[in-house]
């Protein structure tokens, strides 16, 4: 058991660290009413610029912001596939992340690079947890507080109201093709800093690295937005929600790992926990409610 | 005021489902008409609003407002100078956000939008007053996410978010079609409240004919995408029911189809 609870700062941390990526998707998934597959790339691109800018002697800050950076370019690519090109949206993510295996791969030079934290001073590492943890506080609360602010202005409202109604919020003069670019850039954005925190806390990028990402952060903004969903609307709350989605995920990981389940079978237990959790509002109205048989049709004055 | 000439519009051209929504539609508007528009199915009424609106561009014909040629004016910039309202009303607000913040964000219809803050304080205690004089209790509910709210109050809202900044036009697009009779006659009243109070050039297409007639200075009829009766002023006022009926037999040769207007 002691051995069990051992393995809990770590898992916080890299759930904290998870969590930050979950609070992307939740802004394209939840907010913007997208669903955006660019994550499992982008995820792998902010850890190969942060990795190989590191290697090259860059400030291990400098490397997290240009990660972001060019983050916030793999989600323009995603919009203006499906705004200029038609494209449907889960379509558009799919083809960005297929393209940035290869752009990660051409980054990286090969399939994995290490930085490993004795030789380097990187921001967290898994060497020292303890020190990792405060961190990793800090750079999720400031980026809770950023995002409480940035929807709270003019142009959030405007994006938050694309996510919920395009045609009224074109009727109230917003441009929503700006809107859903601006949104999936700083989504991706927010992935790729979650990259470049992960390669830096493991020592390494790989990548393999964000395979199946979506499905974690799917997983981890349902389970946050559960829990918070009972104690508050706010939108503050409900991003520490994901957050703290994020670590719980991580902590189960652990605890299955710790019973001695084959960790091969995670991402199949992952995804079907997802499916369940998605497909409950359907099940639930299909199979389980009274079937009011008469439609209800629109009354005419 | 608003200008449109031979305006044409057809859907799934070279087909055989080929459909002529306008065919050289022409109206035009002096400031502070209070238009309403009344057609069957598949006259053209939508489609006429939709083509001022800039949902899509018109196959030709030009559409002036106020001596600016919007024909080919990207919907979102030419929102600045027109309120909608739809017929869902779903349509024409943002359901997942506030009350308060549905107001903040036609207030800023046509302005630019940047980093400051999405709504003021002075803004809130504004919005309290304009939704007092709805009667509908809503100036207590600012912080209500807009899905709570019924079909009527909802678009009551969305009538107040349509005529703030004062637009050149409001248009409302059969606003009234799925509320029930009762509400829609309270929602018409507020119609007429807001239309007078801020001096608006409307264009109101509704399939109730009474209510046409009732409402506004002048009445359009619309049959196969074109203007087929125009009347305004005091031969308006005293049109009834069965002298559209016949004005309608008269100039498009054929029998009013709707059944719901008839019966309405």
């Amino acid at each position: 058991m002691l051995a069990l609870l051992n393995t809990m700062p770590g898992a916080i941390a890299q759930g904290l660290i998870w969590g930050i990526m979950a609070i992307g998707v939740f802004i394209t998934y939840k907010i913007l009413d997208v669903a955006d597959l660019t994550v499992d790339g982008s995820i792998g691109t902010g850890a190969a610029v942060c990795t190989m800018l590191i290697l090259a002697g860059v400030n291990p800050y400098l490397a997290l912001l240009a990660a972001v950076l060019t983050g916030c370019l793999t989600g323009l690519v995603t919009g203006l596939f499906h705004i200029y090109l038609g494209i449907p949206a889960i379509l558009s993510g799919i083809l960005t992340q297929l393209m940035l295996w290869s752009v990660n791969l051409k980054i990286m030079g090969k399939a994995n690079q290490a930085i490993p934290a004795r030789n380097y001073s990187l921001i967290v590492s898994q060497m020292h947890i303890p020190a990792a943890l405060p961190v990793l506080l800090l750079v999720s609360a400031l980026l809770v507080i950023l995002l409480y602010w940035f929807f709270g202005t003019e142009i959030g409202c405007a994006v938050r109201s694309t996510g919920s109604n395009q045609a009224m919020s074109r009727a109230q003069g917003i441009n929503t093709n700006m809107t859903k670019l601006l949104g999936l850039s700083l989504s991706n954005g927010i992935v790729a800093l979650s990259g470049g925190l992960l390669c830096q806390y493991q020592g390494f990028a790989d990548i393999n690295m964000g395979r199946g990402a979506i499905v974690i952060g799917l997983a981890a903004v349902i389970i946050g937005l559960a829990i918070v969903k009972r104690i508050s609307s706010n939108f503050a709350v409900r991003l520490i929600g994901v957050l703290a989605g994020g670590v719980i995920y991580y902590i189960v990981y652990q605890v299955v790992i710790f019973i001695g389940l084959d960790t091969d079978l995670l991402k199949m237990f992952s995804a079907l926990v997802v499916a369940a959790f998605l497909g409950m509002p359907y099940v639930k109205k299909t199979y389980f409610q009274k079937k009011l048989t008469a439609k209800r049709g629109k009354q005419h004055a | 005021m608003l200008e449109i000439s031979h305006i044409t519009k057809a859907f799934n051209k070279g087909s055989i489902h080929e459909k002529i929504a306008l065919n050289d539609l022409s109206l035009s508007l002096a400031d502070g008409d209070f238009v309403t528009v009344i057609g069957g199915n598949g006259a053209g009424k939508s489609t006429l609003q939709n083509a001022i609106s800039g949902v899509w561009k018109p196959d030709s014909g030009k559409i002036l407002l106020d001596g600016m040629d919007i024909t080919d004016l990207p919907e979102y910039e030419r929102s600045k100078y027109l309120g909608r309202v739809f017929q869902d009303p779903m349509l024409g607000t943002a359901a997942d956000m506030q009350i308060e913040e549905n107001l903040a964000l036609a207030a800023r219809r046509g302005k630019k939008r940047g980093l400051k803050t999405g709504i003021t304080r002075e803004e809130r205690e504004n919005y309290k007053k304009m939704l007092s004089q709805l009667d509908l209790g809503l100036e207590d509910r600012l912080n209500v996410k807009v899905k709570l709210l019924s079909g009527g109050q909802r678009q009551a809202l969305t009538l107040l978010m349509a005529s703030m900044n004062k637009p050149k036009l409001l248009m409302l697009d059969e606003h009234t079609a799925s509320l029930d009779p009762k509400t829609a006659a309270r929602v018409l009243e507020i119609t007429d409240k807001v239309v007078n109070e801020n001096h608006l050039t409307t264009l109101m297409v509704t399939h109730n004919m009474r209510d046409a007639i009732r409402h506004g200075n002048r009445l359009v009829m619309l049959h196969a995408g074109r203007v087929v009766v125009d009347v305004a002023g005091e031969e308006k006022q005293k049109l009834t029911v069965e002298d559209l009926l016949n004005l309608f037999a008269k100039a498009s040769g054929s029998e009013f189809d709707s059944d719901r207007a008839m019966l309405a």
